[in-house]
């Protein structure tokens, strides 16, 4: 695939605290604070940006078409080029990957991407089944409409294929609830065990209430600009080394058996016996890896990757994305949260800030989050935003940030590095 | 819409908003895995170029696009993977809890989703032999077949 573009650089980045409901502030004034926080860290104005990308996953939430472009007004865009992405729960990713494309086309100098989700309009239940609604909607949807079911069926696969088990599972909420403690834009900070994880109650077996990403209203946003806009606007820029994407049958039922695509530190021997993806793993965030590491020149993503923003809809999936991004082998994702490999302490620092477990998942919103979360680390800034130190990583020159849409129907992958 | 206001909270302003869409909801391409499956039939597809068999009808092949065959795919398998519900989407809350189930098939390249209806949901496993069911009252929807212990 062809592959030359400009560089593009992340100059600022802003977010709501996520929360379970905000009824006293709406998406258009959610993204409106998260612009305004990211305006204000770096000294632009609105007027400076060329042109905005929004993200929002579901119309149903708000029973609201076009929000994008209400919200576009709102904040002061309003003339500007602006468009719409949409995909699931890789929404934010997606989004992000577009203004970084806006920026490396030459369309534009400075482009605003902003994600939002209120999903507080909706009951729990509605909320599962709106979701739902993202499975196909003939074979899928009418079996039960929900979402946590179908990565149930992926944990449980994973389970019977590499030993994993729930202890390991609960391993990653406990890391992500208590990370959260230190971060104020988090919902859900929680001084929990592996115990507390094991006993809260079964949704889907194997996975347990805390198991489980949340639902929330927020917004984030992010400023991307070219190198000479970056020079002009920021001091410590922050570079988007390289973005990558895949696909994969929406339908986990059409998932093939077939060999692991090999990332430069894999060899064929590492997986003799292994049908891929099968449902224990997923191929779109494997191939978006690769896409991403071949483009920023990672040869080694265990040695080479400092920390990562990983999609941890589920703790299953969180370890899976261990695996599906090759800081260690198919099988050994269980291994790697035992050994506190992503602690905040450990060699590569996974959801540092909570993750979707418990910073939230506003899911539109969620990808931005993400970036924003990473552009804060890699200045080193965290303290700043978050008014203690606690949760900035040591080695902080590379960082990668990943979401799924579906059971990763679509998956990004985005490298990005300190300059 | 003729119906009360429900007021939740007047600080801010918070009230109901009922929308409710009735959907005509056409299985087009697709129409003929759920007529068959009022005849006992369970239909997957087989592509005509390169043979891959599917254990969920479609009408394309998803690696080289065209057009495929129906084939009778056979009514006892094993399951590939499983997970009890507790909770589900607001539509499916009344049924909870329901085991959902990965099918895989003898000679088949892909699987199929269904629900597995069963006495005591503990005794599920990987692997465990099990049969199709169809539901004698059509409901043309997927849950018309299911699947029980072989």
């Amino acid at each position: 695939m062809a592959y030359k573009s400009r560089n593009v650089y992340m100059i600022s980045g802003g977010l709501t605290k996520f929360r379970k409901y905000n009824y006293d502030e709406d998406f258009r004034l959610n993204v409106k604070n998260a612009v305004d926080y990211a305006l204000r860290d770096i000294k632009m104005d609105i007027g400076d940006i060329d042109g905005s990308v929004s993200a929002y996953f579901s119309d149903h939430f708000l029973g609201q078409l076009i929000a994008g472009a209400m919200t576009n007004d709102y904040i002061g865009m309003s003339g500007k080029p602006s468009k719409r992405i949409e995909g699931g729960g890789a929404t934010g990713g997606l989004a992000f990957q577009t203004a970084y494309e806006e920026i490396a086309s030459g369309n534009m100098e400075t482009c605003l991407v902003y994600g939002f989700e209120n999903m507080s309009h909706v009951n729990t239940w509605r909320g599962n089944d709106l979701i739902a609604l993202g499975s196909d909607s003939n074979f899928d949807y009418p079996l039960g409409g929900f979402y946590t079911a179908y990565y149930a069926l992926m944990a449980t696969r994973h389970m019977h294929e590499f030993g994993t088990t729930e202890r390991q599972m609960a391993l990653v909420s406990v890391k992500n609830h208590n990370n959260a403690l230190h971060n104020p834009f988090a919902q859900a900070p929680m001084k929990i065990n592996v115990d507390d994880v094991l006993n809260s109650p079964v949704v889907s077996t194997p996975l347990k209430m805390l198991d489980i990403c949340l639902m929330s209203d927020g917004a984030a946003a992010a400023i991307l600009a070219s190198e000479d806009a970056a020079k002009s606007f920021s001091d410590k820029p922050v570079l988007i080394k390289s973005i990558g994407a895949s696909s994969d049958t929406m339908r986990l039922a059409d998932r093939t058996f077939g060999d692991v695509p090999l990332l430069p530190n894999e060899t064929k021997n590492d997986y003799k016996n292994l049908k891929y993806p099968g449902v224990h793993s997923f191929k779109a965030g494997r191939l978006a890896a690769k896409m991403a590491y071949e483009r920023a020149g990672i040869k080694n993503p265990e040695k080479e990757v400092d920390f990562a923003e990983l999609y941890d809809a589920y703790t299953s999936a969180e370890i899976q994305a261990y695996e599906d991004m090759g800081f260690c082998r198919y099988g050994d994702g269980g291994k790697f949260i035992e050994e506190g490999r992503p602690n905040i302490d450990g060699d590569i620092p996974v959801n540092m800030e909570g993750g979707l477990q418990a910073s939230g998942h506003a899911i539109g919103a969620t990808g931005i989050m993400q970036a924003v979360y990473a552009f804060w680390q890699l200045q080193g800034n965290i303290s700043r935003h978050f008014g203690n130190n606690n949760l900035q990583v040591k080695n902080h020159n590379t960082g990668i940030i990943h979401s799924h849409a579906g059971t990763g129907a679509y998956e990004t992958v985005t490298v990005m590095e300190a300059v | 819409m003729d119906r009360y206001t429900r007021v939740m909270k007047t600080d801010p302003l918070v009230k109901e908003f009922d929308y409710n869409i009735e959907y005509i909801h056409s299985y087009a391409q697709d129409s003929k895995f759920f007529t068959s499956l009022g005849m006992g039939i369970l239909l997957g597809s087989e592509c005509k170029k390169c043979n891959y068999r599917y254990g969920t009808y479609r009408k394309y092949c998803m690696f080289c696009g065209s057009e495929t065959d129906d084939i009778n795919l056979p009514l006892t398998g094993k399951i590939h993977s499983f997970t009890t519900c507790y909770y589900s989407g607001e539509n499916f809350i009344n049924e909870t809890p329901y085991t959902l189930i990965l099918v895989e098939f003898e000679g088949i390249d892909s699987l199929f989703m269904s629900r597995l209806v069963n006495k005591e949901n503990k005794n599920v496993y990987i692997g465990m032999p099990v049969r199709a069911k169809f539901r004698r009252l059509q409901k043309f929807d997927v849950n018309d077949v299911y699947f029980v212990p072989a």
